[in-house]
């Protein structure tokens, strides 16, 4: 190669060393491959099919009919009022649990993390016990423990001399059930992200802060928290995710969205459709439709959260 | 941390740790508690923990009714997930850390991207894929898909990168062809992240119900999630203490697990977080 730096390389040139620098790497193309294949074919393919499929009317084994755009018209119109269902629901169970959680688990990260406490080994492990547990396992349980007549709650609150409730059988305490169940799961994974994300904020911050005469309460507000915005964003655009995609957890603690689908989440509808109806071309339509909805809620998101001074 | 001076404050402490520990501890014990107890003591008032008639009839019964061949069912598929998937992606984080080629910026950046798209989306067209691939009611699509997956290939990417390069210019003066760098060289340096992957993947997959339940069909080839479900009656009856006795044999392993690598979980799954 000339070392004439005066000398500009031709098109050629380029070319040439670009080959070169492809063919010198080769083994890494060769590595990365699995990837790309595997994602062409269970990940491209499915999606562009998917939107094909959209237009389709299909059970998967007879012949596929076109039907344009009746499947995005019935969402939108009168056969879509269980896929809104779904929607709300997951707004509403995102605002009963989401904000807790977050809000719980920084707490319990902050005290964890402030070393006032011993045995945080312990505690941490406790807490994130759950998060290897089946939530199949787990749902079946809490469902145990959810009984109206006999079940562990309803016998605890009876010995506080609380009313018992019907927790499985009512729309809104269902709803409850259901939150208490996600939190118990995903505290410990949540907690652990706040831990995490504590690591970065150097300690002498919030030694000044209380030194300077701030409540731990106000150090918590006025510093921890603000610093920690970006792992609290990407836990709640986590969570945003979850509420919608909720699956295990239905279908195992309120039967697939008893009662009267008040727990029915978008994603057990999407499958119910597909795989118990077997309308695959509406829950192509449908899929489209639940993508674009979390899409726009996790930008307005990062743009709300993001922006916020 | 200026101590507090009130000895309360710590008191106050524990109690809310311990309130929120005992929270989380409390279904497993109630699994365990149930699952030796007679039918009628399930939803005895007041409730009993350790049932005067604890029997092991509820154990008796899951095993004939399959919950060993489960078991083994739901091993051997975490197992080839895992290991499979340890390969694939310690072999696209070796390729992405250590090598300089052209496009790698955007072969990565457009990995990372393809972690945006839902599951929910692919969940129709990828069955279609499976019956055309005649492997609906096999392991395979449990194991295949999530071989390279963005996620692993992200963390084993990170922890190579840390590895020096002396180390495979070494190998490489030595003879090594680059595979045989990354077989000699590389892997066994990366056990500890092998570990901890391989911990999340096993964890993920020994969990993982949405997957067996579409692609999984004959009862002998259930996994412990599906064994479970298919115990559950109408709302109203069930077999309570066989259903727990189930809960109990999926969740036992995993725990045991979790508390021999407890440090490596907890680490493990911030790591990508965090930084990305």
């Amino acid at each position: 190669m000339s070392r004439d730096v005066a000398v500009i390389p031709s098109v050629g040139d380029r070319w040439k060393r670009l080959w070169g620098e492809i063919v010198k790497n080769r083994w890494a193309y060769v590595f990365i491959s699995p990837f790309y294949i595997l994602f062409l074919v269970f990940g491209l393919f499915p999606v562009l099919f998917s939107i094909y499929l959209s237009f389709q009317q299909w059970n998967g084994f007879g012949p596929m009919e076109l039907v344009g755009l009746k499947n995005f018209a019935y969402v939108v119109g009168e056969g879509g009022k269980v896929f809104w269902k779904s929607i709300l629901n997951g707004v509403l169970l995102f605002f009963m649990y989401v904000p807790l959680m977050t809000f719980l688990s920084i707490v319990l990260a902050v005290v964890l993390n402030s070393k006032l406490v011993r045995f945080f080994q312990g505690y941490r492990t406790m807490i994130y016990a759950p998060r290897v547990t089946s939530m199949v396992a787990a749902g079946f349980t809490f469902r145990l423990m959810f009984e109206a007549q006999g079940g562990l709650f309803n016998l605890i609150l009876a010995y506080l001399g609380l009313p018992e409730v019907p927790w499985l059988e009512h729309v809104w305490w269902a709803r409850v059930a259901l939150c208490v169940l996600v939190v118990w799961g995903w505290l410990g994974q949540n907690m652990v992200y706040m831990l995490a994300g504590l690591q970065t904020i150097p300690r002498e911050l919030t030694e000044a802060a209380l030194i300077d005469g701030a409540s731990p309460v106000q150090a918590l507000f006025r510093i921890t928290i603000p610093l920690l915005r970006p792992v609290i964003i990407f836990a709640v655009i986590l969570s945003t995710m979850g509420s919608f995609g909720l699956f295990p957890e239905v279908q195992t603690l309120t039967w697939g969205g008893r009662p009267m689908r008040a727990t029915l989440t978008t994603l057990v509808y999407l499958f119910n459709v597909a795989f118990d109806d077997y309308r695959f071309g509406r829950a192509s339509a449908l899929a489209y439709v639940y993508f674009a909805l979390i899409f726009v809620l996790s930008l307005v998101q990062v743009r709300y959260f993001g922006s916020e001074e | 941390m200026p101590k507090l001076k009130l000895l309360g404050g710590q008191v106050v402490l524990h109690v809310v740790l311990l309130s929120v520990s005992l929270f989380m501890i409390l279904p497993f014990i109630w699994m365990l508690s149930t699952s030796f107890k007679p039918q009628e003591e399930v939803f005895a008032r007041p409730p009993i923990f350790v049932s005067p008639n604890m029997s092991l009839d509820g154990y008796r019964y899951v095993v004939e009714y399959g919950v060993l061949r489960a078991l083994w069912n739901t091993f051997f598929v975490s197992f080839l997930a895992t290991v499979g998937s340890l390969f694939f992606c310690s072999l696209g984080g070796y390729g992405f850390a250590k090598y300089r080629f052209p496009g790698r910026k955007v072969l990565f950046a457009f990995l990372l991207g393809t972690m945006v798209i839902p599951g929910a989306v692919t969940m129709v067209p990828t069955y279609i894929v499976m019956l055309k691939l005649h492997w609906v009611d096999t392991y395979w699509p449990l194991i295949v898909p999530g071989a390279a997956n963005a996620f692993g290939i992200f963390f084993m990417r990170q922890y190579i990168s840390t590895i020096s390069d002396e180390l495979i210019d070494a190998a490489r003066i030595d003879g090594c062809s680059d595979f045989a760098t990354f077989w000699r060289v590389i892997l066994p340096i990366c056990t500890p992240g092998l570990i901890t992957l391989g911990l999340i993947f096993f964890m993920n997959s020994w969990n993982d119900y949405l997957g067996p339940l579409i692609y999984v069909k004959t009862p002998e080839k259930f996994t412990l999630p599906l064994l479970m479900t298919s115990l559950q009656g109408p709302p109203g009856y069930s077999a309570y203490r066989e259903w727990m006795g189930v809960a109990v044999i999926s969740t036992v392993p995993l725990l045991a697990i979790f508390l021999i690598f407890q440090r490596r979980f907890t680490e493990g799954i911030t790591a990508g977080a965090v930084r990305g």
